[in-house]
């Protein structure tokens, strides 16, 4: 297995994004990352594609967006794994490398939500998980399901909807840093709490927007990474796993089990002790597609006690300065959710990270070199979870 | 207009009417389907082709199990070779690898585990109030998902007794099933 580094990394402005098409908008990824690699379109070798699409109108995004970048007839493919998309896409191009089948990979996410209207939206989403059984008769939702984990989780370890705001407004105030986030704006717990409700407990403000958006990755084989940059980050470790599709089918609704297999396998292949993840990383990105979903997924990483989490959030030691910063480019709470974009904007925002070059005011300070992507699709449907090291592994 | 699948096809008609009305007008008046976007002002085509999807899914492998909803009762599927109850029904076995099934029928009797509010719903439940979904642990250790009927969400507690009704849901007029308080 060959070393893969990240040698160059784009994101586009995510929100709501009327004044773009979806090859369009993976183009501002794409050129982006190519300028940031100092590399041009000939230097692919292929190149894959993260979009859930369905909302939007293209049914062959890989095809359309390979002709606009000029890539045609490099081969590139769609990969899809729900709102896990995009780290799915990154494993894909990570595995071609690895495995000597290709030397240079470009890996761009991208989603055109807003195509179609929000109650489509809330239809198609709240359909990912076992439609038949799930949706046809009961018509769940996307927030009605993690819902559904926010109501066990806080009847068993007395969280409040003021602690499930407080993550809001910690991603709300990063967000409001990040140029390119989909909010500019903070929020206040007050503001938080009196948001209408979407899927009680869940509220308007602890909900990740429809979000329109594009980020792009240029990964290198160790042989050829040189050619590009001095300075790579190395994609250290990969774990995955999956959770049932019907959410009956789980035992209990305080955290996801894929993502604490998903972790312990990306731990075990770093060489990093799964007791205490805490010390090992600089700065982490936690799958906030809801607020809840940040607290459970600290504790399915091992990163607070399962039942503190939110003891952690209400201390503020999420923040930088705290004991671990957690979704410091807004997260999907405060920078947007563009589903197949999302995974590759995790690793976009940890690479400029571990290279000190994020934006004024949310800067980690970086001592141990390492950082954690956790990306989730549906409900704990899927689960990928990366470890970035500026060491080579 | 007997059950919601044609009430549900005039709701969403009527729904799109008017927006579609005004780019109809547009449309004609200008030449283009091009509209200025409610939020931006940018320039935005509407589409002038529909797809209208309604899957057709084929169920012979779990007809039983469906169809003993007609008889009033919730069902499982069990492996006559390793006991094992799958609920959703499935007519195979991965664990022995046989396809032997049997019909078992669940209790009606379990207690709550979570639930949760649909304020916001998708566009094919739009024409319903706000409902709850919940997960009930029956007592066979099964966990079934469906709606719970109640008056008052706030008097929702997890380990609250529930019991299983099979009927058909007032309105829609097919059969399906809850929950409400034992
Ligand atoms: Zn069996």
């Amino acid at each position: 297995m060959r070393r893969v580094a990240i040698v160059g990394v784009g994101i586009s402005r995510y929100g709501y994004r009327s004044d773009s098409n979806l090859a369009e908008l993976a183009w501002e990824a794409i050129n982006e990352a190519l300028n940031d690699a100092g590399a041009g379109v000939e230097d692919i070798d292929t190149y894959i594609v993260g979009n859930a699409g369905v909302w939007s109108s293209e049914p062959l995004p890989a095809v359309v967006i390979g002709e606009y970048a000029g890539l045609q007839p490099k081969n590139g493919i769609r990969v899809e794994a729900a709102c896990a998309t995009g780290l799915a896409a990154t494993r894909t191009g990570y595995s071609l490398i690895a495995s000597g089948e290709a030397d240079v990979v470009l890996v761009v996410g991208v989603e055109k939500m807003n195509e179609s209207t929000t109650p489509q939206v809330v239809e198609l989403i709240g359909r990912a998980g076992n439609y038949f059984w799930e949706f046809e008769n009961f018509g769940l939702t996307f927030p009605g399901y993690y819902a559904m984990y926010a109501t066990a989780y806080m009847k068993r370890y007395g969280a409040t909807e003021e602690d499930l705001c407080m993550v809001a407004v910690k991603n709300h105030h990063y967000a409001s840093l990040n140029p390119k986030a989909h909010f500019q704006k903070r929020i206040t717990v007050e503001e938080c709490m009196s948001s209408r409700y979407v899927a009680w407990p869940i509220k308007l403000y602890d909900s990740s927007p429809i979000t329109d958006g594009a980020a792009a990755l240029i990964l290198a084989s160790e042989d050829v990474a040189g050619k590009f940059t001095d300075s790579p980050v190395w994609i250290k470790s990969w774990g995955y796993a999956n959770g049932t599709s019907n959410l009956s089918r789980r035992s209990d609704f305080i955290g996801f089990e894929s993502t604490v297999v998903a972790s312990r396998m990306a731990y075990k292949r770093a060489g990093i002790d799964p007791d205490n993840p805490v010390k090992f990383f600089d700065v982490v990105t936690v799958h906030d597609a809801f607020t809840i979903a940040e607290i459970i997924g600290m504790g399915d990483l091992g990163l607070a006690k399962r039942g503190e989490e939110y003891k952690l959030v209400r201390e503020e030691q999420t923040y930088i300065g705290g004991l671990i910063p957690v979704n410091v480019d807004g997260g999907l709470k405060g920078k947007g959710h563009p589903i197949g974009a999302t995974g590759v904007g995790m690793i976009v925002d940890l690479v400029k990270q571990l290279q000190q070059r994020a934006d004024k005011g949310r800067q980690a300070p970086i001592s141990r070199g390492m950082a954690l992507a956790h990306n989730v699709g549906g409900t704990g449907h899927y689960v990928f979870t990366a470890v970035l090291s500026v060491d080579k592994p | 207009m007997k059950t919601v699948i044609l009430k549900l096809k005039r709701f969403l008609d009527g729904l799109f009417e008017d927006p579609l009305k005004l780019v109809d007008d547009v449309t004609d008046s200008s030449g283009l389907p091009v509209v200025p976007d409610q939020k931006t002002g940018d320039p935005i085509w509407v589409d002038v082709r529909e797809i209208r999807m309604r899957y057709t899914i084929p169920i012979k492998g779990v007809h039983p199990y469906i169809d003993s909803l007609r008889k009033g009762r919730l069902a499982a599927a069990k492996c006559r070779s390793c006991g094992k109850i799958y609920f959703p029904p499935q007519r195979d076995c991965p664990r022995c690898r046989v396809s032997d099934m049997e019909v078992h029928y669940l209790s009606p009797e379990g207690e709550l585990v979570t639930w949760t509010v649909i304020n916001v719903k998708p566009l094919s439940f739009m024409h319903h109030k706000d409902y709850v979904v919940g997960i009930v642990r029956l007592r066979d250790g099964i966990n079934v998902l469906a709606w719970i009927d109640i008056d008052d969400p706030a008097k929702l507690d997890v380990g609250m007794r529930m019991r299983l009704v099979v009927d058909k849901r007032p309105d829609e007029n097919y059969i399906t099933y809850w929950f409400k308080p034992a």
